[in-house]
């Protein structure tokens, strides 16, 4: 049985078709990952998980139950760390917890229990009995994701759960994230980080326009879809001497399926790149060309990105954040 | 289900004393007003209106006026968190959890209820102080209490309703600021009844703080009047019983 079975599910925003037609099974205890860029549809499709927006067509099942059927499923196996702001910023962190924790009608005794090993995991103890408007980003996801744990649940919906986190208290979190899957929870993450996708899931669904374009595991991915590695050559010093004609005679190179310009550079992707590693010294060599640096650089899931959507999942990410 | 109902509601009182607690500030603001009308209005007004109020002392005519203002204000912003939490998207974090929906109205509008009650005594200990006597006595008092429970949950009730219906904060902030002062001007807060042009008094009659102060009034000025206390009482308890049917229409679909 999976923990999450998806079926085709439609949501319309006026005239906006956010989700079409979106489908996928979320495996028992694996770390899932929705990775697409700003507007996809992440965020509706994990409000549509939970009960929060109707699906205009499809259905959702959560441990074999319906959603439609048994909204309460959700309460029981589903928690959730929201993207946005979801806490009481004039309430401790304790208090936060101690508030959820109640709402889920877990006893006064135990939940200060519960409350207090949560603090601990998400190494919230000293922080607890200040306000949590005081909290820095990183305090307020640990926070966050605290509060998606007070009732234990199967299931963790996580959206974005790195979002302006800078680099160590990313790496903390996919720490915890890994923890809590050791720990038999099943996880569903949403991100636009490439990196965070395919350090952290065993499967990534690549969306785009509320599409699945792709799901398989990230290697997987970047074998199918990301093409052959890529030899990435540097320039040296200045001065152009000879490499018009290097680069003209790359494009010429059986093997060698594109040729690109780069400033401080050129990239050359071909099937074989031993060989074609080769023969590219023995241009530089015959055209009197000596390159800084030469190096391999094995798909990403960028790559797959750019394959499957035509865009880069960077650039377009940034110009919508911008 | 009931037991899970309480655990959810005193959840709820938690939050929302634990946020008071912080912000006594605020709580003092809202007592302020009142007292300062009592202090200033109150006496500065006691000799040129000496014999023209019932009673002929214009600071026990105030009393019932300012404890009503009180639970009037504090009763209109109540919802305003509400909608706070709604703009935030905490409402929907709050759906996420087995909470039965509706507790999320009753936890805000008994808490409200409490404070502003609580707040209305503190209104009445300071008339005490300045020299206000109960012709009814501490039972009196205890009536007032109930008078006030009466009219904050009409008004409480409105602004959860408001809270649940209104698009921003900002349209919440507009309606107060329209909404308030006739409201008070058009009750009998400021001159008896009698003292009122015709339209004015017939306008004022239909006012539910009329109803509350007229109640306040004849217990802290004339006695146990029966006839008064009933029929005011009841008219409150009437206006009560339509808000909160209405309320139940609007937030069933909203809750849904
Ligand atoms: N409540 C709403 N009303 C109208 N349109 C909406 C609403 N919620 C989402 N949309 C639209 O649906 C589309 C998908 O939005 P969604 O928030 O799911 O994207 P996302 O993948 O979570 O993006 P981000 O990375 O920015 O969080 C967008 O075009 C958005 O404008
Ligand atoms: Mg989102």
């Amino acid at each position: 049985m999976d923990a999450i079975v998806v079926e085709n599910i439609v949501k319309r925003f006026g005239s906006v078709e956010a989700l079409r037609g979106v489908s996928f099974r979320v495996r028992r205890g694996e770390i899932f990952g929705l990775l697409g860029p700003n507007g996809a549809g992440k965020t509706t499709l994990i409000r549509t998980l939970l009960g929060l927006l109707r699906p205009a067509e499809g259905r959702v099942r959560i441990f074999d139950m319906d959603l439609e059927r048994h909204p309460e499923a959700v309460h029981r196996f589903v928690g959730w760390v929201p993207q946005e702001r979801a806490m009481d910023p004039f309430l401790t962190g304790r208090e936060n917890l101690l508030f959820v924790a109640g709402l889920h009608h877990i006893p006064a005794r135990e939940a200060r229990d519960r409350v207090d090993g949560l603090l601990e995991l998400v190494e919230l103890t000293g922080a607890a009995d200040r306000i949590t408007r005081g909290y820095s980003g990183g305090m307020r996801r640990r926070l966050q994701l605290a509060m998606g744990l007070v009732h234990r649940p199967k299931v963790l919906l996580l959206d974005e759960p790195s979002l302006g986190l800078d680099v160590q208290t990313r790496r903390r979190m996919w720490w915890l994230i890994e923890k809590l899957r050791a720990g038999g929870t099943t996880v569903l993450i949403t991100t636009h980080y490439l990196d965070e996708a395919d350090a952290l899931c065993d499967r990534v669904a690549i969306i785009e326009q509320g599409e699945i374009r792709g799901l398989d595991t990230p290697d997987a991915l970047k074998q199918r879809y990301g093409g052959p590695p890529l030899l990435v050559l540097e320039w040296g010093e200045p001065g152009a001497h000879g490499r018009r004609q290097l680069i003209d005679s790359l494009k010429a190179l059986p093997g060698v399926r594109e040729v690109a310009e780069r400033a401080g550079g050129v990239w050359v992707r071909g099937d074989d790149v031993v060989a074609v590693t080769r023969a590219v010294l023995a241009e530089c060599e015959r055209w009197g060309v000596t390159p800084a640096r030469l190096s391999v650089r094995q798909p990403t899931l960028d790559d797959v990105f750019l394959a499957m959507t035509g865009a880069s999942l960077k650039e377009s990410t940034e110009e919508m954040s911008a | 289900m009931m037991h899970t109902f309480l655990l959810e509601n005193r959840a709820m009182w938690m939050r929302w004393y634990a946020r008071m607690r912080r912000d006594l500030f605020s709580l003092v603001a809202t007592l302020l007003q009142p007292v300062l009308w009592l202090v200033l209005f109150g006496s500065s007004l006691q000799n040129m209106v000496r014999g023209t109020v019932p009673g002929g002392d214009y600071l026990s005519f105030m009393t019932a006026a300012a404890f009503v203002m009180t639970v009037f204000n504090g009763g209109l912003n109540g919802g305003l968190e509400l909608m706070f939490d709604r703009e935030s998207g905490f409402f929907d974090r709050l759906l996420a959890t087995p909470m039965h929906r509706v507790s999320f109205v009753t936890g805000r509008f008994s808490f409200v209820l409490a404070v502003t009650v609580a707040q209305g005594l503190l209104i009445i200990a300071t008339a005490y102080i300045l020299g206000v006597r109960y012709a009814t006595g501490l039972a009196g008092i205890a009536l007032t209490l109930v008078v006030g429970g009466l009219l904050g949950a009409a008004v409480t009730t409105v602004s959860i309703i408001l809270a649940f219906v209104l698009r921003h904060h900002g349209q919440f902030f507009s309606i107060i600021a329209i909404v308030s002062l006739p409201v008070l001007f058009l009750s009998s807060a400021l001159a008896p009844l009698d003292a009122m042009p015709g339209w004015l008094a017939a306008v004022a009659r239909l006012n539910p703080l009329t109803h509350a102060i007229e109640a306040i009034r004849t217990l802290v000025i004339v006695g146990w009047d029966a006839g008064v206390l009933l029929q005011m009482g009841g008219l409150l308890a009437g206006v009560d019983a339509l808000l909160l049917w209405l309320a139940a229409r609007v937030l069933r679909r909203r809750l849904a």
